[in-house]
C-alpha cells in the first residue's frame, strides 16, 4: 500500500475528512484513479468527533459508515494515512508530489484484536477526545477508525512499553523499526481538503479559556455530550466533575472580529442551537441554556430548527457580545459580564459552564504548504497559480457539512476535467 | 459458468481458537453445511492465509467462499475475491467479543459460533455472483433543465468534462434571474463592491458550443426511461415535439420571487416606489449603464433615502408567508445599498433587519457597506405607508425596544425570498405553492410515482441527508441551484458543478450496470419471476425511488438503473417472486432455517435479530469491539435495509421455533435516517400488521419487536437485547418448537 503507483491521470486528494473522502469517492466512482492522503492515522476527520449533526440531530458516524464502505469497495481509490505532502512541483496536468509517511509501527498484519493496547501501560492525551482524556499509547483511534489498525505512539518506541506491545502481538504486526518514508508520485490534479481547526480560544484573552477550567470550546462540548466521549455522555464540569446544568454558549468566539478571524464561520450558530438540545436531552426541563449572540445565522431551512429552539423554554437568547468572563474563586463558576444590546443594560451572569462557539480557521493557515497555492487573506484556498489545484470543503471556505460535501463534489469534477485532458494527451 | 464449488475457512486467530472449538465448527461446515472443502487457519487474514484461499480458487476451482472469522466490516480488502461469492460468519465481533470468557458461558458461546457457521454455509448455497445487467442504456448525454446560472454552469461544466448536453429553457432567453441583475455579490476578495454578473459570458459559452443543443421556449412534455436511456420529449414553441435520448438529468429550474403583492402591509401595490429586489435591479439596469442615478418611479424624482426591509414575507411564524430564510437576501440588500452609495454617498440607505445573515466572507462585504455609510438597524418592520411620492416605514426598534419610523423614504425595497420552481407536489398534485399558484409539472416523468422530483420541505427538491446533498430519490436526476435550497449565484454555480458530476457518474455507472449511491458499484439488481406475480402492485407503490413501472396489466416493470438495490420491493412482495442474485428471500430464509433450535425444555431461547447493515449492524460490531456483552441467544442477520425484510422470514422463523424476532432499523418520521428513505418506516407498518398473524398462530405479540436504532447505540443495543431476552423469558419459550 505504501508503494502507491500514480500517473498524471491520478487525482491526489489531500485530507481524509468528510470533504476529502467525498471528493475522492466521487471521482473514483466516475472511474478515475484517486490517491487519498491523510495526515493522521485514520480517515474521518473532524466530523467523526461530533456527537450529532444539525438540524436532524443524526449521527455523523452513520454517513461515515457509508463512506467507508464505499472506500473499501472502490478499486479506483487508494488511501495512505499518516502521510503528508511536503513538496509539489510541475504544472497543471502533471505534478510531481513528495510525500512523507510517518511510521505507524504497526503493519497490515494487524487484526485490531487489541492485545497491544492491553499490554502497554503508558498513556497519552487522546486527541480524538480533544485531549480531555487519556488513551493507551498503543491505540485504535476510535471505533470507526479506518484503516482498522492500531497505532503505536512514537513516545513508546525504544521503551519497555514498545517491547511489551511487540511481545503481546501474536501476528507479527508490530514493527518497532519502522522509519519515516518518503515517496515521490506523479499526479494530474490536486484537491486540497485540508479542513479547518478550531480557532485558538486562548487568544481571546477576556474569555479566560486558558485560565478557567469551566470555560471550554464547542468542540470539547461535543465530546462531553457524546456517550462515547470521556465522560460517557455526561456533561461534567472540568473543575470539579459536577454536572453542569446552567450552560452559556458564546457565539462568534474569534469569528467576525478583526482582532481574530474576520469571517463568519457559518456553522457556530447552528452548532450552539444544536448543543442547547444536548442540554435538554441530558436534563429535560431542569437544564438551562443561554445563548449570547450578535446575529443568529440559521440560514434557509435551518430556520425551522431555530424556531424549535426559540420555543424551548429552557433556552434563553441574549443579544450581546460578552465583554469578559470572570471566575468566582470559591465555586469556580464562570461569570459573564457584558451589555445586553436589546435595551442596553449591564449584566453579570453566573453559569456552571461556558461553551465558546469557536470559529473555523483553515488548517493550512501558517503551516508550511507547498508552493503555488493561492489563498485569500484569511487562508482559505482558492486554487493554484497553474490552475490544477482545487479546494474542497472548509479548506475553501467556512462551510457546514452539507455545503462541504457539495463543494467537494464540485472539486472532484474540476479535477476530472484536468486529468481527462492529460488522459487524451497521453493517448 | 462452471459448477459451483464451495469452500469454508475457519479462522482461529484473535482468540477465536481459544474461545471456541474450531474443529467442531469446521465439522459443522462439512457435515451440516455440506461444504466439500473446509480448512482451519491460525491467522486467515495474513498474506499466507489469503494466498491459501486464492490458491483454492485458482487450483481447486472454488467459486463460493465462506469465511468464519471476523465481521464482514473488518479485513474487507484482504477477503476480496473478484468473481467469487462470499459469506462471512462473524465469530469475533459477533461471538467471542460479546460473550464473557467463563466456563459457564462456553457452551452457549460455542452454540452461537456453530450457528453462524451453519448460517454462512446456508447463505452461500443460495448466492450467485451478480453478473450485472446487460440491458443497460449507453447514452452519456446530459439533459439540463433550466437556462439560468445553475443550468448554464451545469452545461458548461459537463462540456468541459467531455459530455454532450441538451439544454431546455422555458423562456425565450437564456440567463434566468441573473440576466436581470445589474451586478452581483462578489465571491472573491476584496468583497468590497458589487461585481459583474458574468452571465453573458456563460450564455456565450453555451450558445457557441456545438456540443450543447439549446431549446428555448421549450418544456418537457414527457420524460421516460432510466439513467443511460432517458427519453425526453421536448415541446417547442412551434407546437412540435423533439425527442432526445439522454443518460442523466440536471434539474436547474430555479426559483420565483415570493410575490410581494401578498404583502400589502409592507406597502406593496400601494406605491410604485415600493418594490422587491428584482424591481430595484430593473431600475439599476435602466439607469446605471448610462451613468444615471436611479430615480423614483412615481415621478422620476431624486432618490435621497432608500429603506431595505429584510425578511419581507420570510421567517414568518404566522403561517401566512414563507417560514424559512432565503439566505441570499441580506447580501443582496447590502449590494443594492452600494448601488446608491457608490454612485452618491449622500443617499441615505437603511437596512432594517432582525438577524443579519452574511456567512463566511460576506462579513467583509458587510464591513465594506458599513464603511460606505450604509446604516444597519436591528428592527422589525410593522408597516409601510405611502403618501405622495414618499413612504413612511414604521418598525419596532429592537435595540431601543421602542416603536420608531423612518419618514420620507423615496424607495422601499422588500427582500422577499425564493420560492422553488420544483414542479408539482407528487404527494398532493393539487397543492399550490407559496405564491398561491398551482405549479405545472417540470419533468413530466411517466413514473408510477409521480411526475416530478419528491420535495423535502417548503417545496424545495433537496436531499434529506446532511452527508449526501446530492442524494436523490429519482436516480439519475439531480436538482441543482435554488430549486434545491435557497442560494445565491456563487453557491448555485458550485452546486451545479457538483450536480453535473453526479449526473455523469449516474450515466457512466448505468452503462456498467452499477448501482448509484449508497450501494455504489453494486452489480446485483432485482430479478422478478413474473409467473408467480399476482399484480398486487405493492412493489411499485412502495419503491422509494420510483424504479418500478407497471405495464398495462399492472405487472411490475423494473428499471434497473433507477434501482438503488435496497430490496424494499423484495420485502413488499407477498408471493416472494423478487430477489437479488446475492441477496434473496431464499438466501436469508436459508440462514434462518439453518440455525439449530434447541427443544422447548432446553431453556435456551433463540432470538432472530434482523439488523440494518449500515447502522444497527455496525453498532453491534462496535459493541463487540468494546467488549460489551450480550445474550448468547441472539442470531444476527444483517439486511440491506429493514424495508427488504419479507414478512415470510418472520413467519418462517416463528414457525421454525424461534422465540422472538428483533428488527433493528433506522429512525423514521420527519427526521428519518433510513438511507433508503422509508425502509424502516415500511418495516414498522408491515410488522404492525403482523399481530393478526401471530394471533392465528396462537403466539404473543411480543414475539416480534421493532426498534429504532442508531449507529452510536453501542451501549444501548446490548441492553435492548438483554431486556428483550427477559421478555421472552417471561412469556416463555415458543410453543412452535419441534413442529418444523
Amino acid at each position: 500500500m505504501t508503494h502507491a503507483v500514480a500517473t498524471n491521470q491520478t487525482i491526489l486528494v489531500v485530507g481524509g475528512g468528510v470533504s476529502g473522502m467525498t471528493a475522492a469517492l466521487e471521482a473514483a466512482e466516475c472511474g478515475r484513479q484517486v490517491l487519498l492522503v491523510e495526515k493522521t492515522p485514520t480517515l474521518g476527520g473532524r466530523t467523526a468527533l461530533l456527537y450529532r449533526y444539525f438540524p436532524k440531530l443524526c449521527h455523523p458516524t452513520c454517513g461515515l459508515e457509508i463512506n467507508l464502505r464505499r472506500v473499501k469497495a472502490s478499486r479506483n481509490l487508494r488511501v495512505l494515512t499518516q502521510a503528508e505532502v511536503t513538496r509539489i512541483t510541475g504544472a497543471r496536468g502533471d505534478y510531481s508530489v513528495a510525500l512523507k509517511l510517518a511510521p505507524r509501527y504497526v503493519n497490515e498484519n494487524c487484526t485490531a484484536c487489541g492485545a497491544c493496547g492491553a499490554a502497554v501501560e503508558a498513556t497519552i492525551d487522546d486527541p480524538y477526545n480533544y485531549n480531555l482524556s487519556k488513551m493507551k499509547a498503543a491505540y485504535l483511534p476510535h471505533a470507526m477508525a479506518f484503516p482498522q489498525r492500531y497505532v503505536l505512539d512514537p513516545s513508546i518506541i525504544g521503551t519497555p512499553d514498545g517491547e511489551k506491545a511487540k511481545a503481546a502481538c501474536r501476528y507479527g504486526a508490530i514493527d518497532l523499526g519502522m522509519k519515516v518514508e518518503s515517496l515521490e508520485i506523479r499526479v494530474g490534479a490536486v484537491i486540497w481538503a485540508t479542513g479547518w481547526r478550531p480557532y485558538d480560544a486562548a487568544k481571546i484573552q477576556p474569555y479566560g479559556y486558558d485560565r478557567y477550567p469551566n470555560v471550554i470550546t464547542s468542540l470539547e462540548f461535543e465530546r462531553l455530550a457524546d456517550p462515547h466521549g470521556p465522560t460517557g455522555g455526561r456533561i461534567l464540569r472540568p473543575s470539579d466533575g459536577r454536572e453542569a446544568k446552567d450552560i452559556a454558549f458564546i457565539q462568534c468566539a474569534g469569528s467576525r472580529d478583526e482582532n481574530h478571524l474576520r469571517h463568519c464561520s457559518r456553522i457556530c450558530c447552528m452548532a450552539s442551537l444544536k448543543q442547547t438540545q444536548y442540554v435538554r436531552e441530558a436534563y429535560g426541563e431542569a437544564g438551562k441554556s443561554t445563548v449570547y449572540y450578535i446575529d443568529i445565522r440559521a440560514i434557509d431551512r435551518f430556520e425551522d430548527f431555530y424556531s424549535k429552539v426559540l420555543a424551548d423554554q429552557t433556552v434563553r437568547f441574549v443579544k450581546s457580545k460578552p465583554a469578559r468572563i470572570a471566575e468566582d474563586a470559591g465555586t469556580r463558576d464562570p461569570v459573564i459580564h457584558g451589555v445586553d444590546t436589546e435595551g442596553y443594560h449591564r449584566y453579570a451572569t453566573r453559569h456552571d459552564l461556558v461553551v465558546l462557539a469557536v470559529g473555523m480557521e483553515p488548517s493550512v493557515n501558517g503551516a508550511d504548504v507547498p508552493h503555488e497555492i493561492v489563498a485569500d487573506s484569511s487562508g482559505f484556498i482558492e486554487s493554484a497559480a497553474s490552475g490544477g489545484f482545487f479546494a474542497a470543503g472548509c479548506a475553501s471556505n467556512a462551510l457546514d457539512v452539507n455545503r462541504s460535501v457539495q463543494s467537494a463534489t464540485a472539486s472532484a469534477l474540476r479535477a476530472i476535467q484536468i486529468v481527462r485532458k492529460a488522459d487524451r494527451v497521453e493517448a | 459458468m462452471a459448477d459451483p464449488k464451495y469452500a469454508a475457512y475457519v479462522c482461529k486467530g484473535c482468540g477465536i481458537g481459544e474461545r471456541i472449538d474450531a474443529d467442531q465448527s469446521a465439522k459443522i461446515a462439512e457435515k451440516e453445511g455440506k461444504i466439500a472443502l473446509v480448512r482451519q487457519h491460525e491467522f486467515l487474514c495474513n498474506a499466507e492465509g489469503v494466498a491459501l484461499i486464492r490458491s483454492d480458487i485458482e487450483k481447486e476451482g472454488v467459486t463460493h467462499v465462506a469465511i468464519a472469522a471476523c465481521s464482514r466490516r473488518a479485513k474487507t480488502e484482504a477477503f476480496e475475491f473478484p468473481g467469487v461469492a462470499l459469506a462471512r460468519a462473524n465469530l469475533r465481533e459477533g461471538v467471542i467479543w460479546v460473550r464473557p470468557d467463563t466456563a459457564e458461558a462456553r457452551e452457549t458461546t460455542q452454540e452461537m459460533a456453530d450457528d453462524y457457521v451453519r448460517m454462512a454455509c446456508a447463505e452461500l448455497k443460495k448466492m450467485k455472483v451478480p453478473a450485472g445487467n446487460p440491458e443497460t442504456g449507453r447514452s452519456k448525454r446530459i439533459l439540463v433543465v433550466g437556462g439560468g446560472v445553475s443550468g448554464l454552469t451545469a452545461a458548461v461544466e459537463a462540456r468541459n468534462t467531455g459530455y454532450e448536453v441538451v439544454l431546455v429553457e422555458k423562456q425565450a432567453q437564456l440567463g434566468g434571474w441573473a440576466a436581470k441583475l445589474w451586478k452581483r455579490i462578489p465571491e472573491r476578495e476584496p468583497h468590497a463592491a458589487p461585481v459583474d454578473t458574468g452571465v453573458q459570458a456563460l450564455i456565450d459559452a453555451v450558445t457557441q458550443d456545438a456540443g450543447i443543443r439549446v431549446y428555448t421556449n421549450a418544456t418537457l412534455a414527457q420524460t421516460s426511461g432510466a439513467p443511460g436511456r432517458f427519453k425526453a420529449s421536448i415541446a417547442v414553441e412551434s407546437g412540435s415535439t423533439a425527442t432526445e435520448e439522454v443518460g442523466a438529468i440536471v434539474q436547474a429550474t430555479g426559483f420565483s420571487l415570493y410575490d410581494m403583492n401578498r404583502l400589502p402591509e409592507l406597502g406593496a401595490g400601494k406605491s410604485p416606489n415600493v418594490m422587491d429586489q428584482a424591481g430595484l435591479e430593473s431600475l439599476a439596469r435602466k439607469a446605471a449603464p448610462k451613468g444615471l442615478p436611479i430615480r423614483r418611479p412615481s415621478d422620476g424624482g431624486e432618490v435621497k433615502r432608500v429603506v431595505f426591509v429584510q425578511c419581507a414575507g420570510q421567517r414568518d411564524d404566522t403561517g401566512k408567508h414563507l417560514p424559512y430564510c432565503s439566505g441570499y437576501c441580506c447580501n443582496t440588500s447590502i449590494k443594492q445599498a452600494m448601488y446608491f452609495k457608490d454612485a452618491n454617498p449622500a443617499v441615505d440607505t437603511v437596512v432594517i433587519y432582525t438577524d443579519l445573515r452574511v456567512p463566511g466572507n460576506g462579513e467583509d462585504f458587510y464591513r465594506s457597506a458599513q464603511k460606505k455609510g450604509v446604516t444597519f438597524t436591528k428592527g422589525s418592520v410593522t408597516g409601510v405607508e405611502a403618501s405622495g411620492d414618499t413612504c413612511r416605514v414604521s418598525f419596532r426598534d429592537l435595540i431601543l425596544d421602542e416603536d420608531a419610523s423612518i419618514e420620507a423614504a423615496d424607495l422601499v425595497v422588500l427582500a422577499t425570498g425564493q420560492v422553488a420552481n420544483a414542479g408539482v407536489d407528487i404527494d398532493n398534485p393539487q397543492a399550490t405553492d407559496a405564491n398561491g399558484t398551482k405549479p405545472i409539472s417540470i419533468l413530466n416523468l411517466d413514473y408510477r410515482q409521480g411526475k416530478d422530483l419528491p420535495k423535502l420541505s417548503h417545496g424545495f427538491a433537496d436531499s434529506h441527508f446532511i452527508c449526501f446533498p446530492y442524494e436523490t430519490r429519482r436516480t439519475g436526476i439531480y436538482a441543482a441551484g435554488p430549486v434545491r435550497r435557497p442560494m445565491d449565484i456563487a453557491q448555485a454555480k458550485e452546486d451545479a458543478t457538483g450536480a453535473v458530476l453526479k449526473a455523469i457518474q449516474a450515466a457512466e455507472n448505468a452503462e456498467l450496470g452499477r448501482a448509484a449511491h449508497p450501494r455504489s458499484g453494486d452489480l446485483s439488481f432485482p430479478i422478478v419471476q413474473l409467473e408467480g406475480c399476482t399484480q398486487c402492485k405493492r412493489c411499485t407503490v412502495e419503491c422509494p425511488f420510483g424504479a418500478i413501472d407497471e405495464d398495462e396489466k399492472t405487472y411490475p416493470v423494473f428499471n434497473e438503473s433507477r434501482c438503488r438495490r435496497c430490496g424494499t420491493c423484495m420485502g413488499a412482495c407477498p408471493v416472494r417472486v423478487i430477489s437479488f442474485e446475492n441477496y434473496s428471500v431464499d438466501s436469508v430464509g436459508a440462514q434462518i432455517k439453518a440455525v439449530d433450535i434447541p427443544d422447548e425444555f432446553s431453556e435456551k431461547p433463540r432470538i432472530l435479530v434482523l439488523a440494518c447493515e449500515n447502522d444497527a449492524y455496525p453498532a453491534l460490531d462496535m459493541a463487540g469491539m468494546q467488549r460489551n456483552h450480550y445474550s448468547a441467544f441472539v442470531r444476527v442477520i444483517p439486511v440491506r435495509c429493514l424495508g427488504s425484510v419479507n414478512t415470510s422470514w418472520i413467519i418462517d422463523a416463528l414457525n421454525g421455533g424461534y422465540d422472538g424476532v428483533m428488527m433493528m432499523g433506522c429512525k423514521h418520521g420527519d427526521d428519518y435516517q433510513c438511507h433508503f428513505v422509508k425502509g424502516s418506516e415500511l418495516a414498522n407498518s408491515r410488522m404492525s400488521k403482523i399481530s393478526e398473524t401471530l394471533k392465528t398462530m396462537a403466539l404473543e405479540t411480543e414475539r416480534v419487536a421493532t426498534y429504532e436504532v442508531a449507529i452510536t447505540d453501542i451501549k444501548r443495543l446490548p441492553v435492548l437485547i438483554g431486556d428483550y431476552a427477559k421478555v421472552i423469558e417471561k412469556i416463555g419459550l415458543s410453543p412452535m418448537k419441534g413442529f418444523a
